[in-house]
């Protein structure tokens, strides 16, 4: 055991009078954690700092939606405020059965902010777990959730999503369980590609040797390994996922009244659109804005992890 | 002024600073290098990993990008002085007067040509002749770098190329406007040792057939003694010690290079054990006070650690950044 | 390389009845009666009960996906229960359509993305990158329809340059192709960029530099096609997203395409038509995984001699 000790430092030493690959990158990472990275990204990505701050508002409009909403987004008053104008009582004016625009937005803001995080967090950790048990154990299970996730992956994303809200019917929750459906498969294969890299590594072939258990290794020594990756996809399935249900919202097998999304209050905008543009002006914008947000982040996040990321 | 351009030696680099500005920090990767390459002689460069060997290299022919850049000092090759010099300039001095072999062969062909077409392109950028007396001349070339089917390697990918043979390509390449300079970085690292030997052989005599003036950067001295005429000595950016290939194995000075030499195994000691430096490689972001090696040094006293040695004078061509040899002395 | 072709389609051929039997099962679990749907509610039991058994409806499952499935492979696809029309002949009325505005739209964003791409890479960091980045992520954050209403609003009818809606004359689309097309040069533009630049750091990219070659021979010469080889493959993931698009942009222009036969298919209720829609675009889909991968192969010496 001793013996094995000193050879192994001597090997190590040893070493450092080979020209080691990239050590370039090695030395400028030494001591930056994840978090800090993401920190200085935002300290020299203006646009990326930008993003977080429109997004944290919006997060804030939503939850406090009863506070700063300045009507009841339900509240009707078809006789006198029927395609009201924008105005200063009505900012973004209102729709056609009178409700202010601007307040069914900030309620708007609600829907696409939950779609964009539950069916996401959903698809991921399907997705995860999946990737996991795929490239772990291989063989018949790697065969068949691939083969699933190549069947899924097959499908464009929005018409199998319009199969699943067929089948289920229109609402809230069923676009969790269509997006869900659709989007593991993406997460699915990164993290199965990443599992059989580091699966090779000496310190899973150490744990093995000693005899941890399956699970343990995947979830102490591999998966801690896939975060970076993870937490890129997660801030670029968002936006994805908060276009998919305004698609669906905008095809009218989306949400579904009284509840409002920003894609539902373009759909219903449109009949009147070139007489009262704002009604379907306000809620595309919005969703541009959110989107764009998310994606700017996103970027922001993916260039500040990529030394992470290669393996 | 022209005969003293004809005694100047072909390339003279004085107190190069290259930096990298990095957002941890500026890395001085070369930190006052002077280093001077004689006509007709094969010139060593020798260092650990990271000292700042290809990055001096690629500096002569400006292929330093972003972060990095040339911050100070002099390059002149045949009294012309390349810092600052015009893109153009440096463009036809590339491939043709000086060229450089990389360190990696496996990564430095374009995966998507013939290996043929790739070395033609490095005739054509430079001289004005048809395809197909570039194609004549490549093909020619590969001979005289030892490539077997020479016809038939021209129109090969790279990845159809062992290492070997891939380096060949390299140094056919390099060689292809016959340059008056060769720079080869680590041109045998990736290669196993009986292929190092050919390689080698290959540099030596094509240095005795066309005239051409080699640096050759390693971090082998074993390769350095087979090879070279004279040889520097590089750690952290700067020279240690620079001698004629026989002062440095004979006469050997630095605490550094005496690590380095002690290092290479020897299978006749009596205990076959490894010898190492102590230490790590200084981080070029925090380097030390006083002498950049002090930390590692067997023999460092107290001025090491508080002041940086000069290069002194050991006579016979030899300079050594050690205070030990201030005044001539050396160690006991 | 046939036997690569071979094998590649050979691949496809499991996934596509995958994608069968998922569709398959998902409407054929839906409620509602098929029968009531197609012949209305009042109809007499006893024939309700034939045309069940003469349409297989009450065969197993399993049955019925085979049956499905043997005849989708002759090109039957059944009867769309509202049209009471044969679903291949409706899919291949509404399939030119959809081809023509996928291939404009494809075309826009080739034309756009490509150079956009290689000019933000080349001018990394700087206004143009900048400028040009910004527009391919607007392109790819922008929802298509509204992206499409905004363009009626402004062009068709504060303008009038355009017509509405409509696919008859070129003019007609314009905006569709735009549309569709601006979403995809975003995505084209970005990956060409990010391809351009990871290329630039290899090794042989300091090698055609060393050489002595011009800077645009080297990014033109040698790392573009290098940069190039993934952008094929996206053309493929360009189809699926394409496609996708096209829903949308079809139901907004009032276009019959594939799109437009699914969405009012689901408006319907009209199982068969949206089965045979949706099988009939995802083997597109497949089919066009299939050519770039093919593509690549034939474009990347290293796969090529395999
Ligand atoms: N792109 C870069 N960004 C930041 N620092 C760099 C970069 N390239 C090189 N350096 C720094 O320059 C130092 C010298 O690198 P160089 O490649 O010249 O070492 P070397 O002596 O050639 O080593 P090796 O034997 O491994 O080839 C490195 O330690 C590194 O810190
Ligand atoms: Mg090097």
């Amino acid at each position: 055991m001793q013996e094995a000790i000193q050879a192994a430092e001597f090997a190590e030493e040893t070493t450092r009078f080979m020209p080691p690959r990239e050590d370039v990158e090695a030395e400028l990472l030494d001591d930056t954690s994840i978090w800090s990275s993401l920190k200085s990204m935002l300290k020299n990505n203006k646009l990326a700092a930008l993003s977080l701050a429109v997004i944290v508002i919006v997060i804030l409009m939503a939850v406090f939606a009863p506070i700063v909403a300045p009507y009841d987004p339900n509240f009707q008053d078809a006789d006198n405020l029927r395609f009201a104008a924008p105005s200063m009582a009505h900012w973004l004016g209102c729709d056609e059965l009178g409700r202010d625009v601007f307040s069914r937005l900030i309620y708007g803001a609600r829907v696409s902010l939950v779609i964009g995080l539950v069916p996401t967090l959903i698809a991921m950790t399907i997705g995860t777990v999946m990737g996991l048990m795929s490239g772990y154990m291989g063989k018949k299970v790697d065969f068949i959730i691939m083969r699933f996730a190549d069947i899924v992956l097959a499908f464009p994303s929005l018409l199998l999503a319009m199969v699943v809200m067929y089948t289920l019917g229109a609402s809230l929750v069923n676009i969790f369980i269509a997006l869900s459906i659709v989007k593991w498969a993406g997460t699915a294969r990164i993290v199965r590609a990443q599992t059989l890299s580091l699966k090779e590594k000496e310190f899973v072939e150490a744990a093995k040797a000693v005899g941890v258990k399956k699970w343990i290794i995947m979830m102490r020594h591999i998966l801690p390994n896939c975060i970076p990756n993870l937490i890129v996809l997660f801030s670029l399935n968002i936006p994805d996922s908060i276009m998919s249900e305004s698609s669906l919202s905008f095809l009218g097998i989306g949400a579904v009244p009284p509840s409002t999304s920003w894609g539902l209050m373009v759909y219903r905008g449109k009949q009147y659109l070139f007489n009262y543009p704002w009604l379907t002006l306000a809620p595309g914008v919005a969703i541009l804005i959110l989107v764009l947000a998310f994606n700017f982040l996103g970027d922001g996040v993916r260039d500040a992890l990529d030394p992470y990321l290669k393996d | 002024m022209s005969e003293l351009q004809k005694n100047e030696e072909l390339l003279k680099i004085t107190d190069l600073k290259t930096h990298f500005f990095t957002h941890k920090g500026v890395v001085p990767a070369v930190d006052g290098v002077s280093i001077e390459i004689p006509r007709r002689q094969i010139v060593g460069v020798v260092g650990e990993s990271g000292c700042g060997k290809s990055v001096t290299a690629m500096s002569v022919l400006q292929l330093i990008s972003r972060p990095g850049k040339i911050v100070g000092g002099s390059i002149r090759l045949d009294g012309r002085e390349l810092v600052g010099a015009d893109i153009n300039e440096i463009r036809s001095i590339r491939g043709n007067k000086v060229s450089v072999i990389f360190q990696e062969p496996m990564t430095s062909l374009n995966p998507v040509y013939t290996v043929g077409r790739q070395v033609s392109e490095a005739i054509t950028a430079h001289q004005a002749v048809s395809q197909e007396e570039a194609r004549q001349r490549v093909v020619d070339m590969f001979k005289a770098v030892g490539i077997p089917e020479a016809e038939k390697r021209y129109k090969s990918y790279p990845h159809q190329l062992s290492g070997g043979l891939r380096q060949r390509v390299m140094i056919g390449m390099a060689m292809a406007c016959q340059p008056q300079l060769l720079i080869a970085d680590e041109p045998t690292t990736a290669l196993d040792v009986t292929i190092e030997a050919q390689i080698l052989h290959l540099m030596k005599q094509l240095e005795h057939d066309f005239g051409t003036s080699i640096m050759l950067i390693t971090h082998n001295l074993g390769v350095v003694a087979e090879v070279c005429d004279y040889v520097y000595v590089m750690y952290a950016g700067k020279i240690m010690e620079q001698a004629g290939i026989f002062d440095l194995f004979d006469h050997t000075a630095h605490p550094y290079t005496k690590g380095l030499l002690n290092s290479i195994p020897k299978p006749t000691a009596e205990k076959r054990r490894l010898y190492n430096i102590k230490g790590m490689v200084p981080n070029l972001l925090r380097l030390p006070k006083g002498c950049r090696f002090s930390p590692r040094c067997e023999y460092a006293r107290p001025e090491c650690f508080e002041h940086e040695p000069e290069l002194y004078d050991a006579g016979n061509q030899h300079l050594v950044r050690c205070f030990l040899y201030k005044n001539g002395g050396g160690p006991a | 390389m046939a036997r690569y072709i071979l094998k590649r389609v050979l691949i496809s051929i499991p996934v596509l009845i995958g994608v069968v039997f998922v569709i398959f099962f998902m409407l054929n679990v839906v409620p509602g009666d098929p029968v009531t749907l197609m012949m209305g509610e009042h109809i007499k039991p006893d024939l309700i009960e034939a045309f069940r058994e003469r349409m297989g409806l009450d065969d197993p499952f399993i049955v019925q996906f085979f049956n499905y499935l043997k005849n989708a492979v002759q090109g039957d696809f059944g009867m769309s229960y509202k049209l009471n029309r044969e679903v291949s002949g409706l899919i291949f009325q509404a399939f030119p359509h959809t081809l023509k505005l996928t291939l404009w739209a494809a075309l826009v964003a080739w034309i756009i993305g490509i150079p956009a791409g290689i000019l933000s890479a080349v001018k990394q960091n700087t206004l143009v990158d900048r400028g040009f980045m910004t527009f391919s992520l607007m392109g790819v954050s922008m929802p298509v329809f509204w992206a499409g209403l905004l363009l009626q609003y402004v062009f068709a009818y504060k303008l009038g340059w355009l017509p509405v809606t409509g696919y008859k004359t070129w003019q007609a689309m314009i905006m569709p192709s735009l549309v569709l097309g601006w979403s995809s040069a975003g995505t084209i533009a970005r990956l060409t960029r990010s391809n351009l630049l990871e290329i630039m750091k290899n090794d042989f990219i300091r090698t055609a530099r060393a050489k002595g070659l011009k800077e645009g021979t080297v990014v033109v010469g040698h790392a573009l096609k290098n940069a190039m080889l993934p952008v094929v493959t996206m053309m493929a993931i360009q189809v699926s997203s394409l496609l996708g698009g096209a829903v949308m942009t079809e139901s907004i222009f009032g276009i019959p395409g594939l799109g437009r036969v699914a969405v009012s298919a689901i408006g319907d209720r009209d199982m068969p038509l949206l089965q045979g829609t949706i099988i009939f675009t995802t083997m597109l889909i497949i089919a066009g995984n299939l050519i770039a991968d093919l593509l690549y192969s034939v474009l990347d010496p290293r796969i090529r001699v395999e």
